[in-house]
Protein backbone atom coordinates (compact mmCIF):
# COMPACT_ATOMS: atom_id res chain seq x y z
CA UNK A 1 0.00 0.00 0.00
CA UNK A 2 2.22 2.60 -1.07
CA UNK A 3 1.57 5.95 -3.21
CA UNK A 4 1.21 9.36 -2.97
CA UNK A 5 -2.13 11.20 -1.46
CA UNK A 6 -2.67 12.77 -5.65
CA UNK A 7 -3.24 9.24 -6.54
CA UNK A 8 -5.76 8.11 -3.62
CA UNK A 9 -7.65 10.96 -4.29
CA UNK A 10 -7.87 10.68 -7.93
CA UNK A 11 -9.16 6.69 -7.08
CA UNK A 12 -11.82 7.57 -4.59
CA UNK A 13 -12.78 10.42 -7.70
CA UNK A 14 -12.38 8.12 -10.14
CA UNK A 15 -15.17 5.81 -7.66
CA UNK A 16 -17.56 8.93 -6.73
CA UNK A 17 -17.59 9.61 -10.48
CA UNK A 18 -19.46 5.99 -10.71
CA UNK A 19 -22.33 7.78 -9.06
CA UNK A 20 -22.81 9.70 -12.71
CA UNK A 21 -24.19 6.40 -13.46
CA UNK A 22 -27.21 6.36 -11.42
CA UNK A 23 -28.04 9.93 -13.22
CA UNK A 24 -27.88 8.43 -16.31
CA UNK A 25 -29.93 5.52 -15.34
CA UNK A 26 -32.53 7.68 -13.83
CA UNK A 27 -32.65 9.61 -17.07
CA UNK A 28 -32.68 6.56 -19.45
CA UNK A 29 -35.34 4.67 -17.31
CA UNK A 30 -37.42 8.05 -17.04
CA UNK A 31 -37.48 8.22 -20.92
CA UNK A 32 -37.84 4.46 -21.49
CA UNK A 33 -40.86 4.10 -19.31
CA UNK A 34 -42.51 7.15 -20.75
CA UNK A 35 -42.59 6.18 -23.97
CA UNK A 36 -43.96 2.83 -22.65
CA UNK A 37 -46.59 4.39 -21.34
CA UNK A 38 -47.32 6.35 -23.78
CA UNK A 39 -46.88 3.98 -26.50
CA UNK A 40 -49.72 1.30 -24.45
CA UNK A 41 -52.47 4.22 -24.35
CA UNK A 42 -52.08 5.27 -28.17
CA UNK A 43 -49.92 2.08 -29.84
CA UNK A 44 -51.02 3.07 -33.48
CA UNK A 45 -48.27 6.33 -32.65
CA UNK A 46 -45.72 4.83 -31.42
CA UNK A 47 -44.00 3.11 -34.21
CA UNK A 48 -43.55 7.19 -35.51
CA UNK A 49 -41.69 8.28 -32.51
CA UNK A 50 -39.08 5.11 -31.78
CA UNK A 51 -36.85 7.55 -33.29
CA UNK A 52 -37.32 10.36 -30.83
CA UNK A 53 -37.30 7.50 -28.33
CA UNK A 54 -33.26 6.93 -29.13
CA UNK A 55 -32.47 9.79 -29.56
CA UNK A 56 -34.09 10.78 -25.96
CA UNK A 57 -31.99 8.05 -24.60
CA UNK A 58 -29.14 9.18 -26.24
CA UNK A 59 -28.74 12.46 -24.64
CA UNK A 60 -29.70 11.21 -21.25
CA UNK A 61 -27.16 8.66 -22.05
CA UNK A 62 -24.49 11.03 -22.85
CA UNK A 63 -24.23 12.72 -19.68
CA UNK A 64 -23.67 9.12 -18.14
CA UNK A 65 -20.91 8.59 -20.63
CA UNK A 66 -19.18 11.69 -19.75
CA UNK A 67 -19.07 10.85 -15.49
CA UNK A 68 -17.40 7.52 -17.02
CA UNK A 69 -15.09 10.39 -19.20
CA UNK A 70 -14.06 11.88 -16.01
CA UNK A 71 -13.41 8.13 -13.88
CA UNK A 72 -10.82 7.71 -17.09
CA UNK A 73 -9.08 11.19 -16.42
CA UNK A 74 -8.66 10.35 -12.78
CA UNK A 75 -7.19 6.98 -13.69
CA UNK A 76 -5.25 7.38 -16.75
CA UNK A 77 -4.41 11.03 -17.29
CA UNK A 78 -4.25 12.92 -13.97
CA UNK B 1 -3.07 4.33 -21.44
CA UNK B 2 -3.63 0.38 -20.60
CA UNK B 3 0.76 0.68 -19.95
CA UNK B 4 0.48 3.02 -17.75
CA UNK B 5 -1.83 1.01 -15.78
CA UNK B 6 0.33 -2.48 -16.52
CA UNK B 7 3.29 -1.26 -14.51
CA UNK B 8 0.94 -0.79 -11.10
CA UNK B 9 -0.67 -3.87 -9.49
CA UNK B 10 -3.84 -4.52 -11.76
CA UNK B 11 -5.93 -5.29 -8.58
CA UNK B 12 -4.99 -9.72 -9.23
CA UNK B 13 -6.64 -9.45 -12.66
CA UNK B 14 -4.70 -11.84 -14.70
CA UNK B 15 -5.04 -9.31 -17.41
CA UNK B 16 -5.84 -5.57 -17.83
CA UNK B 17 -9.53 -5.16 -19.08
CA UNK B 18 -7.96 -2.16 -21.31
CA UNK B 19 -5.05 -3.80 -22.93
CA UNK B 20 -7.56 -4.72 -25.36
CA UNK B 21 -7.49 -1.22 -26.63
CA UNK B 22 -3.61 -1.40 -27.23
CA UNK B 23 -2.60 0.06 -30.72
CA UNK B 24 0.34 -1.96 -31.54
CA UNK B 25 2.52 -1.77 -35.27
CA UNK B 26 1.46 -4.98 -36.76
CA UNK B 27 5.25 -5.70 -38.22
CA UNK B 28 7.17 -5.15 -34.94
CA UNK B 29 8.79 -2.30 -33.65
CA UNK B 30 7.36 0.18 -31.06
CA UNK B 31 7.45 3.70 -32.35
CA UNK B 32 4.27 4.68 -34.04
CA UNK B 33 4.50 7.14 -36.71
CA UNK B 34 1.73 8.34 -38.89
CA UNK B 35 2.45 6.10 -41.60
CA UNK B 36 2.70 3.04 -39.39
CA UNK B 37 0.29 0.08 -40.20
CA UNK B 38 -1.35 -0.24 -37.00
CA UNK B 39 -4.12 -3.07 -35.93
CA UNK B 40 -6.39 -0.03 -36.17
CA UNK B 41 -5.09 0.00 -39.75
CA UNK B 42 -6.14 -3.73 -40.22
CA UNK B 43 -9.60 -3.71 -38.86
CA UNK B 44 -10.59 -0.09 -39.96
CA UNK B 45 -9.08 -2.00 -43.86
CA UNK B 46 -11.33 -5.25 -43.19
CA UNK B 47 -14.10 -2.97 -42.09
CA UNK B 48 -14.11 -0.90 -45.30
CA UNK B 49 -13.77 -4.25 -47.25
CA UNK B 50 -16.73 -5.86 -45.67
CA UNK B 51 -19.26 -3.23 -46.41
CA UNK B 52 -18.05 -2.43 -49.79
CA UNK B 53 -17.85 -6.60 -50.18
CA UNK B 54 -21.50 -6.53 -48.83
CA UNK B 55 -23.17 -3.50 -50.92
CA UNK B 56 -21.20 -4.62 -53.84
CA UNK B 57 -22.18 -8.29 -54.01
CA UNK B 58 -25.64 -7.24 -52.61
CA UNK B 59 -26.52 -5.05 -55.09
CA UNK B 60 -24.55 -6.66 -58.48
CA UNK B 61 -27.37 -9.46 -59.20
CA UNK B 62 -30.45 -7.78 -58.55
CA UNK B 63 -32.65 -10.19 -58.17
CA UNK B 64 -36.14 -10.27 -58.29
CA UNK B 65 -36.57 -12.95 -55.20
CA UNK B 66 -33.37 -11.40 -53.60
CA UNK B 67 -30.46 -13.53 -51.88
CA UNK B 68 -29.15 -13.53 -48.15
CA UNK B 69 -26.77 -10.67 -49.24
CA UNK B 70 -28.96 -8.65 -51.43
CA UNK B 71 -31.91 -8.81 -48.38
CA UNK B 72 -29.15 -7.43 -45.89
CA UNK B 73 -27.95 -4.63 -48.05
CA UNK B 74 -31.16 -3.21 -49.26
CA UNK B 75 -32.40 -3.57 -45.68
CA UNK B 76 -30.13 -1.46 -44.61
CA UNK B 77 -29.82 0.97 -47.63
CA UNK B 78 -34.04 1.31 -46.93
CA UNK B 79 -33.86 1.61 -43.65
CA UNK B 80 -31.30 5.01 -43.72
CA UNK B 81 -33.30 6.09 -46.53
CA UNK B 82 -35.92 6.21 -44.33
CA UNK B 83 -34.31 7.92 -41.14
CA UNK B 84 -32.85 10.78 -43.43
CA UNK B 85 -36.45 11.39 -45.19
CA UNK B 86 -38.19 11.27 -41.74
CA UNK B 87 -35.81 13.75 -39.89
CA UNK B 88 -34.30 15.81 -42.60
CA UNK B 89 -37.18 15.76 -45.11
CA UNK B 90 -37.17 15.32 -48.64
CA UNK B 91 -34.59 18.24 -49.02
CA UNK B 92 -32.31 16.45 -46.53
CA UNK B 93 -32.06 13.00 -49.67
CA UNK B 94 -29.42 15.07 -51.33
CA UNK B 95 -27.07 14.03 -47.88
CA UNK B 96 -28.09 10.41 -47.79
CA UNK B 97 -24.86 9.13 -49.21
CA UNK B 98 -22.90 10.53 -46.47
CA UNK B 99 -25.19 9.36 -43.71
CA UNK B 100 -25.32 6.16 -45.26
CA UNK B 101 -21.36 5.70 -45.05
CA UNK B 102 -21.33 7.46 -41.72
CA UNK B 103 -23.80 3.87 -40.21
CA UNK B 104 -21.96 1.38 -42.44
CA UNK B 105 -19.08 1.92 -41.43
CA UNK B 106 -19.90 2.10 -37.89
CA UNK B 107 -22.08 -0.56 -37.52
CA UNK B 108 -19.33 -2.91 -39.28
CA UNK B 109 -16.70 -1.57 -36.87
CA UNK B 110 -19.00 -2.23 -33.48
CA UNK B 111 -19.98 -5.70 -35.10
CA UNK B 112 -16.59 -6.89 -36.14
CA UNK B 113 -15.11 -5.36 -32.91
CA UNK B 114 -16.79 -8.30 -31.16
CA UNK B 115 -15.28 -10.86 -32.97
CA UNK B 116 -12.86 -12.72 -30.65
CA UNK B 117 -9.08 -11.84 -30.53
CA UNK B 118 -10.66 -8.55 -33.07
CA UNK B 119 -10.05 -4.83 -32.45
CA UNK B 120 -12.41 -2.38 -31.78
CA UNK B 121 -11.72 0.71 -34.10
CA UNK B 122 -14.40 2.54 -33.01
CA UNK B 123 -13.35 2.39 -29.20
CA UNK B 124 -10.82 4.83 -29.88
CA UNK B 125 -11.85 8.41 -28.94
CA UNK B 126 -9.65 9.12 -31.61
CA UNK B 127 -11.65 7.58 -34.50
CA UNK B 128 -14.97 8.40 -33.30
CA UNK B 129 -13.68 12.16 -32.83
CA UNK B 130 -12.64 12.82 -36.53
CA UNK B 131 -16.24 11.27 -37.52
CA UNK B 132 -18.12 13.67 -35.38
CA UNK B 133 -15.95 16.66 -35.85
CA UNK B 134 -16.28 15.99 -39.62
CA UNK B 135 -20.28 15.96 -38.79
CA UNK B 136 -19.49 19.22 -36.87
CA UNK B 137 -17.70 20.95 -39.30
CA UNK B 138 -20.04 19.69 -42.24
CA UNK B 139 -23.32 20.61 -40.37
CA UNK B 140 -22.22 24.39 -39.54
CA UNK B 141 -20.55 25.03 -43.01
CA UNK B 142 -23.88 23.49 -44.78
CA UNK B 143 -25.63 25.78 -42.73
CA UNK B 144 -23.53 29.35 -43.25
CA UNK B 145 -23.28 28.23 -47.02
CA UNK B 146 -27.43 27.36 -47.41
CA UNK B 147 -28.95 30.14 -44.76
CA UNK B 148 -26.59 33.04 -44.49
CA UNK B 149 -26.31 34.46 -41.37
CA UNK B 150 -30.25 33.29 -40.79
CA UNK B 151 -28.19 30.29 -39.26
CA UNK B 152 -27.41 32.37 -36.60
CA UNK B 153 -31.26 32.20 -35.87
CA UNK B 154 -30.68 28.76 -34.46
CA UNK B 155 -29.64 30.01 -31.38
CA UNK B 156 -32.05 32.77 -30.77
CA UNK B 157 -35.22 31.14 -29.76
CA UNK B 158 -38.07 33.60 -31.06
CA UNK B 159 -40.54 31.41 -29.01
CA UNK B 160 -39.35 32.39 -25.98
CA UNK B 161 -39.94 36.04 -24.04
CA UNK B 162 -37.72 38.84 -25.16
CA UNK B 163 -35.74 38.79 -21.37
CA UNK B 164 -35.02 35.03 -21.65
CA UNK B 165 -33.55 34.77 -25.16
CA UNK B 166 -29.85 36.45 -24.33
CA UNK B 167 -29.49 33.57 -21.42
CA UNK B 168 -31.30 30.64 -23.63
CA UNK B 169 -29.04 31.51 -26.74
CA UNK B 170 -25.64 31.29 -24.49
CA UNK B 171 -27.01 27.62 -23.17
CA UNK B 172 -27.84 26.83 -27.22
CA UNK B 173 -24.26 28.11 -28.39
CA UNK B 174 -22.33 26.37 -25.38
CA UNK B 175 -24.86 23.44 -26.63
CA UNK B 176 -23.79 23.64 -29.79
CA UNK B 177 -20.04 23.07 -29.32
CA UNK B 178 -20.64 20.52 -26.78
CA UNK B 179 -22.27 18.30 -29.52
CA UNK B 180 -18.98 17.11 -31.10
CA UNK B 181 -17.81 16.06 -27.76
CA UNK B 182 -20.88 14.19 -26.49
CA UNK B 183 -21.75 12.83 -30.32
CA UNK B 184 -17.84 11.17 -30.28
CA UNK B 185 -17.78 10.33 -26.59
CA UNK B 186 -21.13 8.10 -26.33
CA UNK B 187 -20.07 5.96 -29.25
CA UNK B 188 -16.60 5.41 -28.18
CA UNK B 189 -17.54 5.30 -24.52
CA UNK B 190 -20.32 2.60 -25.02
CA UNK B 191 -17.74 0.79 -27.28
CA UNK B 192 -15.18 0.71 -24.71
CA UNK B 193 -17.40 0.39 -21.68
CA UNK B 194 -19.10 -2.73 -22.93
CA UNK B 195 -15.55 -4.92 -24.20
CA UNK B 196 -14.16 -3.75 -20.81
CA UNK B 197 -16.55 -5.46 -18.82
CA UNK B 198 -16.70 -8.58 -20.94
CA UNK B 199 -12.79 -8.79 -20.07
CA UNK B 200 -13.57 -8.08 -16.56
CA UNK B 201 -15.51 -10.98 -16.66
CA UNK B 202 -13.06 -12.96 -18.65
CA UNK B 203 -10.26 -12.36 -16.37
CA UNK B 204 -12.86 -13.20 -13.35
CA UNK B 205 -13.30 -17.05 -14.74
CA UNK B 206 -9.70 -17.78 -14.39
CA UNK B 207 -11.20 -17.82 -10.26
CA UNK B 208 -12.35 -21.82 -10.49
CA UNK B 209 -14.90 -20.48 -7.21
CA UNK B 210 -17.04 -17.79 -9.76
CA UNK B 211 -15.81 -19.45 -13.33
CA UNK B 212 -19.13 -20.90 -14.24
CA UNK B 213 -21.00 -17.59 -12.97
CA UNK B 214 -18.52 -15.39 -15.15
CA UNK B 215 -18.83 -17.50 -18.32
CA UNK B 216 -22.82 -17.19 -17.82
CA UNK B 217 -22.29 -12.75 -17.35
CA UNK B 218 -19.72 -13.08 -20.30
CA UNK B 219 -22.32 -14.50 -22.41
CA UNK B 220 -25.26 -12.66 -21.44
CA UNK B 221 -23.06 -9.00 -21.73
CA UNK B 222 -21.94 -10.24 -25.07
CA UNK B 223 -25.71 -10.85 -25.86
CA UNK B 224 -26.51 -7.15 -24.95
CA UNK B 225 -23.42 -5.52 -26.70
CA UNK B 226 -24.57 -6.97 -29.67
CA UNK B 227 -27.68 -4.86 -29.54
CA UNK B 228 -25.75 -2.00 -28.38
CA UNK B 229 -23.18 -2.20 -31.08
CA UNK B 230 -26.18 -1.79 -33.40
CA UNK B 231 -28.11 0.82 -31.21
CA UNK B 232 -24.79 3.16 -31.16
CA UNK B 233 -24.15 3.32 -35.08
CA UNK B 234 -27.98 4.08 -35.11
CA UNK B 235 -27.77 6.65 -33.05
CA UNK B 236 -24.84 7.91 -34.03
CA UNK B 237 -26.69 8.15 -37.09
CA UNK B 238 -29.50 9.47 -36.07
CA UNK B 239 -28.13 12.42 -34.40
CA UNK B 240 -26.21 13.17 -37.99
CA UNK B 241 -29.78 13.51 -39.38
CA UNK B 242 -30.43 15.78 -36.29
CA UNK B 243 -27.82 18.01 -36.94
CA UNK B 244 -28.35 18.42 -40.20
CA UNK B 245 -31.89 18.88 -39.87
CA UNK B 246 -30.86 22.20 -38.10
CA UNK B 247 -28.31 23.20 -40.76
CA UNK B 248 -31.28 22.63 -43.12
CA UNK B 249 -33.99 24.26 -41.55
CA UNK B 250 -32.33 26.61 -38.71
CA UNK B 251 -35.66 28.28 -38.01
CA UNK B 252 -37.98 25.28 -36.47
Amino acid sequence: MEGDIVQMGAYIGAGLACMGMGGAAVGVGNVAGNYLSGALRNPSAAAGQTAMLFIGIAFAEALGIFSFLVALLLMFAV
Amino acid sequence: MATEAQGEESGGLVFHPMDQFKVEPLFGGDAIAWYTPTNVTLWMGITILAVVVLLILGSSKRAIVPSRGQSIAELAYGFIYKMVEDICGKDGVKYFPYIMTLFMFIVFANFLGLLPMAFTTTSHIAVTALLALAVFFAVTILGFVLNGPAFLGLFWVKEAPLALRPVLALIEVISYFVRPVSHSIRLAGNMMAGHAVIKVFAAFAAIAAISPLSIVAITAMYGLEVLVAFIQAYVFTILTCVYLKDALHPSH
